[in-house]
């Protein structure tokens, strides 16, 4: 169900029309309040007045995860103190945290999000939801709280952790909706089953599932296992967390992006250019109505690309397909851009082979080769050496066409590439540069 | 008239052959014949077992990738031209041999050669009418 009629479903002209006034608004305050950004627009020669059209946004600079440790911890906040009513943090895992503040309004326009989000996955006032991102610093729990509040649903406000106590709380209180990170989501089925909880005799009908990466093999795995929908949700902190970004219950096919509120872009992460209509690149986010924390063309590192055909829910928000990778993973193999992520759909496709694979880049000479490595399951296995070596042929061929990068096929035995999803190792990059 | 033979796949790095050996013997499989083909990057390793069923049970819960094929054993006699009496008529009926490799036999007077044909079927019809004595797999894996 659309939870926002009148914004979800509103024609380009329209949406446009908006996102170019807040853009101006946004900007003009931006430059007016926060140092960094003055100086960054300064030194860039552009002023909030040049942005006359929505192309104009290039002109602007890029602002990255440094520039908020540089300024860290409210140094990019844009309004004061006073004003702020909740400040939440990353992990920060590889450095230092960044922090990011909301205003009332903030905290108001984030509910929303999350409403519509929730919505777009299939929840209604009516429906309990189990929610098991984690409360504190960390925008997940939170942002989904106030999302299900907002749109009148029961919320069971359960956090992360104790395993246990969840599947007792799911049987017990019938929650018709889980939300959580997708691993933990399949940690709670492995859990309900040494309990004897039986998953399909429990009551829920979506799963909304982010705050990793997932892929599409995964999605049909825990919908398999714990008979529910399960639809992707994006967001980060830097933006305004969870409820950026969802991808709708009938179609499942990328994530509506939520443009009157942020602007989406896809550049290319080595030039930093836009990239052509439909091409995978880096997505960089624009807040557009944000107070607190305002940001400007924010690398996210998340590799994704953005769809503008119209989509069978009726929305007219643009859908990024979901995040595959991470700019940190891409590889340049004789100047071609490789993300391990596009390796992966290459081999989804085939149904002989399995989506299990690994990357190794050596430098032979001045040329870099590509080696894929490639599992050998059971239904690829022939006995005879020329139908395996034909099927590493037509491995590399089929990668050839989609990348247009040629690559040496390995075939390797099964279970001996890393499972998990998310940061197991699928480059190893052994070039000495 | 078939027998059944079991495919490995291994990957072409240290170690691995000796793993299938041993996880073989762990099992109290014997392999009764075996040849392996290899490739710079994998090999396949074809093998003769008194057990199948053990057999494909224990590599498979070892992670390997396992496959069973149908094979022809077909007896030789062991003299000079007795290989090439066989591989004669194969040609002449067109019959295409994939791969070929002998089974291990002590003290008889014919050999045992294990063929894959493309089409098993046939070749086992035209052998049998030519007077070729094709063993049975259940003949074959206890011999």
């Amino acid at each position: 169900m659309i939870y926002n009629m009148e914004f979800e479903t509103l024609p380009r002209e329209a949406l446009e029309a908006i996102q170019l006034r807040r853009l101006r608004a946004n900007v003009e305050r931006i430059y007016a309040t926060v140092p960094f950004y003055r100086r960054k627009l300064d030194e860039a020669g552009v002023k909030p007045g040049d942005i006359q059209s929505l192309k104009d946004l290039s002109r602007l600079p890029f602002t990255t995860k440094q520039d908020l440790r540089d300024n860290y911890p409210f140094g990019m906040f844009a309004v004061p103190m006073d004003n702020v009513v909740r400040i939440h943090a990353s992990s920060g895992t590889t450095g230092q945290p960044t922090v990011v503040g909301y205003t009332a309004r903030d905290v108001a326009t984030w509910a929303e999000l999350m409403a519509r989000a929730l919505s777009a996955g299939g929840a209604s006032r009516g429906d309990i939801i189990h929610n098991a991102y984690g409360y504190g610093l960390f925008t997940g729990g939170l942002g989904v709280h106030y999302g299900a509040e907002k749109l009148g649903a029961s919320v069971i406000p359960i956090s992360g952790g104790n395993t246990k106590r969840q599947v007792l709380i799911m049987r017990d209180f019938g929650p018709t909706i889980l939300t959580c990170t997708p691993s933990y989501a399949l940690h709670l089925a492995e859990a309900a089953q040494e309990m004897g909880v039986d998953f399909s005799a429990l009551k829920f009908k979506s799963g909304i599932f982010g705050a990793e990466p997932w892929s599409e093999t995964m999605r049909l795995e825990i919908e398999r296992i714990l008979h529910l929908s399960a639809v992707d949700i994006y967001g980060l902190s830097e933006v305004i967390g969870p409820g950026v970004a969802i991808e709708c219950v009938e179609a499942k096919k990328g994530l509506h992006i939520f443009e009157d509120h942020f602007l989406p872009e896809i550049i290319r992460p080595e030039t930093g250019d836009p990239a052509g209509p439909g091409e995978t690149g880096e997505l960089v986010f624009t807040s557009l109505t944000k107070e607190a924390f305002p940001i400007l063309r924010y690398r996210t590192r998340d590799i994704s690309s953005l769809n503008y055909a119209p989509c069978i829910c009726g929305r007219t928000m643009v859908r990024m397909t979901r995040v595959s990778g991470r700019t940190d993973d891409m590889l340049i193999i004789r100047g071609v851009n490789v993300f391990p992520s596009q390796i992966e759909s290459v081999l989804m496709e085939m149904t002989e082979v399995e989506p299990h694979y690994q990357l190794v880049v050596d430098r032979e000479g001045t040329l870099d080769n590509l080696t894929v490595n490639v599992e050998v399951g059971e239904q690829a296995f022939s006995d005879e050496v020329k139908d395996l070596l034909t099927l590493e042929k037509k491995i590399a061929k089929n990668i050839k066409e989609t990348l247009g990068v040629s690559v040496r096929v390995k075939l390797v035995e099964p279970k001996t590439i890393a499972r998990s999803e998310g940061k197991a190792q699928r480059v190893i990059d052994n070039r000495k540069i | 008239m078939f027998a059944e033979q079991i495919s490995v796949f291994l990957e072409n790095k240290s170690g691995r052959l000796a793993e299938v050996s041993r996880v073989l013997a762990e099992a109290g499989v014997n392999i009764r014949a075996l040849s392996l083909a290899d490739t710079s990057d994998f090999g396949i390793l074809r093998i003769i077992v008194d057990d199948n069923r053990k057999a494909d049970s224990a590599l498979k819960d070892a992670g390997f990738t396992v496959r069973k094929t149908r094979v022809v054993a077909v007896e030789v006699a062991d003299r000079p031209g007795g290989l090439h009496e066989i591989l004669e008529f194969l040609q002449t009926s067109k019959i295409n041999v994939e791969y070929m490799y002998a089974f291990v036999r002590q003290k008889q007077d014919n050999a045992v050669m294990i063929f894959r044909f493309d089409n098993t079927d046939q070749a086992v019809l035209a052998l049998t009418e030519k007077g070729f004595s094709v063993i049975k797999g259940e003949t074959l894996y206890t011999m």
